[in-house]
């Protein structure tokens, strides 16, 4: 997007065609189609083949927190347009099973594209009825594949995924990012909450020793602080939004909620110097 | 005719400009400045304000320096925070030192926080940001007490608490999460070391300890080292090889000899002296 508005409304260029729509002359000669195709060059804006190099609506930070009895997760309803808040009623956090969570942040199409093929394996794994449902692990392996798979063909899916999960008493909790790196730990933050939020989550769970010391009513405390944070200095941000409780009991997402904010802490102060 | 005149010239001279970016094309850059790579805060309390600072020095991926020191005498009762290119805040902090003791002697009177950010940031925009230093300068004089931020392109804000540097997240969630107004100095300086510590175990930027500096209109208290969270662990056992274990085949010693010079004066004549 070209963002000088002193460049819009000027004729389009004849010799590029960005979105090679309208044929224009190649730099390459007389080559046969064949060949074109294979060798990746010679399309008709004169580019060669490339794929998405930036994601276009973004969600900002996902949160995940391991505590005594199962795992917190937390992400706003916020889908950007740039700087732009375009769509405020988005759920970033989506039930895969009655014992998974996945949240998304970065590009919310690919984000849908994803739910698309979770939602397949699922109905794969309900026709084999084998008494079997994938656990969270499983979804996760199959996830960081995926990802991995897609960075290999310089293709990524532009997301960090958070997956949380309880299988048999033993609570999960990974993120896996857009080159396909898998990451486990008992707290999890991606996007500007790795800066904001993580030293907060770490702090918590040295202090207390653990995350089989922290109550569900702590964790959310910790969360709700966590997600008042980001929504002071990350840009991007918004004050609503959603927590996910997985627990052996299964899975509930609350409904959109606030934090209360102060913004007078700078009432006396006059200017900025002088 | 007026050309003829020596111009006065502020700034720097761009006129290698060209030259430099063919050679940095070439792979002939310049080298790599020494970076704080930092956590630097600055916090106002009921009786004052309280600077932090870790002691970390990189350059690039490298510690350079495991002890420094970052929070830069500026005046017996002004102190700055410097986060950046090292060398950048090292020499301009005392530049501004130098002018203000002058100016100090000039009027008769305790210098003001405005004075000394007026003076920094002058400075600092005059270099049109090529001086990387980012600063936290505090003070407290005939108003009461200040807390600047000035950044390597001549801003400046005036705040009730701030932080600069790499590790400004980490230690901004942790001041996001407690700061109220008009803290008592006990809990002050305690909310400083965590803001601190979240950066120094969560930049890689920063690290070591903990430097700390007290200001209020009786007294100034620096603390250098008031926390050491990364002492190195002490050896368990002595490693030393015992005499012996190599076996000695010959020993030949000899003594430094000592010389004596003393002056024999050889004639009577006097030094010519005219």
């Amino acid at each position: 997007m070209d963002h000088f508005p002193t460049n819009w409304g000027n004729p389009r260029s004849e010799e590029v065609d960005s979105y090679n729509t309208y044929p224009v002359a190649s730099h390459i000669g007389n080559v046969p189609h064949s060949v074109r195709q294979i060798a990746g060059y010679g399309h008709t804006n004169g580019h060669p083949t490339s794929h998405t190099q930036s994601p276009v609506v973004t969600g900002t930070s996902v949160l995940g927190l391991k505590y005594k009895g199962g795992v917190m997760m937390a992400a706003d309803n916020l889908a950007s347009y740039g700087s732009l808040a375009r769509f405020r009623d988005i759920e970033r956090l989506h039930k895969v099973t009655d014992f998974t969570v996945l949240g998304a942040s970065g590009d919310m199409s690919d984000f849908q594209y994803v739910k698309h093929l979770l939602d397949s394996q699922m109905i794969k794994e309900y026709n084999a009825d084998d008494g079997h449902t994938l656990a969270t692990h499983n979804i996760y392996e199959y996830l960081w594949r995926v990802m991995y798979n897609r960075r290999s063909k310089m293709n990524p899916l532009w997301n960090t995924f958070v997956l949380g999960g309880v299988n048999k008493g033993e609570s999960f909790l990974g993120a896996i990012d857009l080159k396909g790196t898998p990451y486990q730990s008992a707290s999890i933050a991606t996007g500007f909450g790795s800066h904001l939020a993580q030293p907060i989550l770490r702090k918590e769970l040295e202090q207390r020793g653990g995350e089989n010391n922290i109550t569900e009513e702590q964790a959310v405390e910790i969360l709700k602080k966590s997600m008042k944070v980001l929504w002071y200095r990350d840009a991007r941000s918004m004050n609503k939004f959603q927590l996910a409780k997985i627990t052996s009991e299964g899975v509930t997402i609350s409904e959109s909620m606030s934090v209360e904010t102060e913004w007078g802490f700078a009432e006396n102060i006059r200017g900025y110097g002088a | 005719m007026t050309s003829r005149l020596p111009q006065a010239k502020g700034g720097f001279n761009f006129d290698n400009h060209v030259r430099n970016t063919l050679m940095e094309g070439k792979g002939l850059g310049i080298p790599k400045a020494t970076k704080t790579g930092t956590t630097i805060v600055g916090l106002i309390y009921k009786d004052g304000l309280v600077l932090g600072a870790d002691t970390r020095a990189t350059a690039g991926p490298i510690v350079a320096d495991k002890n420094c020191e970052k929070i830069h005498y500026l005046a017996p009762n002004m102190y700055c925070c410097g986060a950046g290119t090292a060398a950048d805040t090292e020499m301009t902090t005392a530049l501004i030192s130098s002018q203000l003791e002058l100016h100090r002697l000039s009027t008769g009177r305790q210098a003001r926080v405005v004075t000394a950010m007026t003076m920094l940031k002058q400075m600092l925009f005059k270099y049109q940001g090529q001086i990387g230093a980012a600063l936290i300068l505090g003070g407290v004089d005939i108003n009461g007490p200040h807390l600047y931020t000035i950044y390597p392109h001549g801003s400046t804000d005036k705040l009730p608490y701030v932080t600069m540097g790499s590790g400004s997240l980490a230690a901004m969630s942790v001041f996001e999460s407690r700061y109220v107004a008009n803290m008592e100095r006990e809990d002050a300086i305690a909310l400083v070391q965590d803001a601190i510590e979240a950066g120094i175990f969560n930049d890689l930027g920063s690290g070591s300890n903990v430097d700390v500096v007290v200001i209020n209109s009786e007294k100034v208290e620096v603390l250098r080292n008031y926390a050491r969270p990364n002492e190195r662990g002490v050896k368990e056992a002595s490693y030393k090889y015992a005499q012996g274990t190599t076996r000695v085949l010959k020993s030949s010693i000899r003594d430094f000899v000592d010389i004596k010079e003393t002056v024999h004066v050889t004639t009577t004549e006097e030094m010519d002296i005219s």
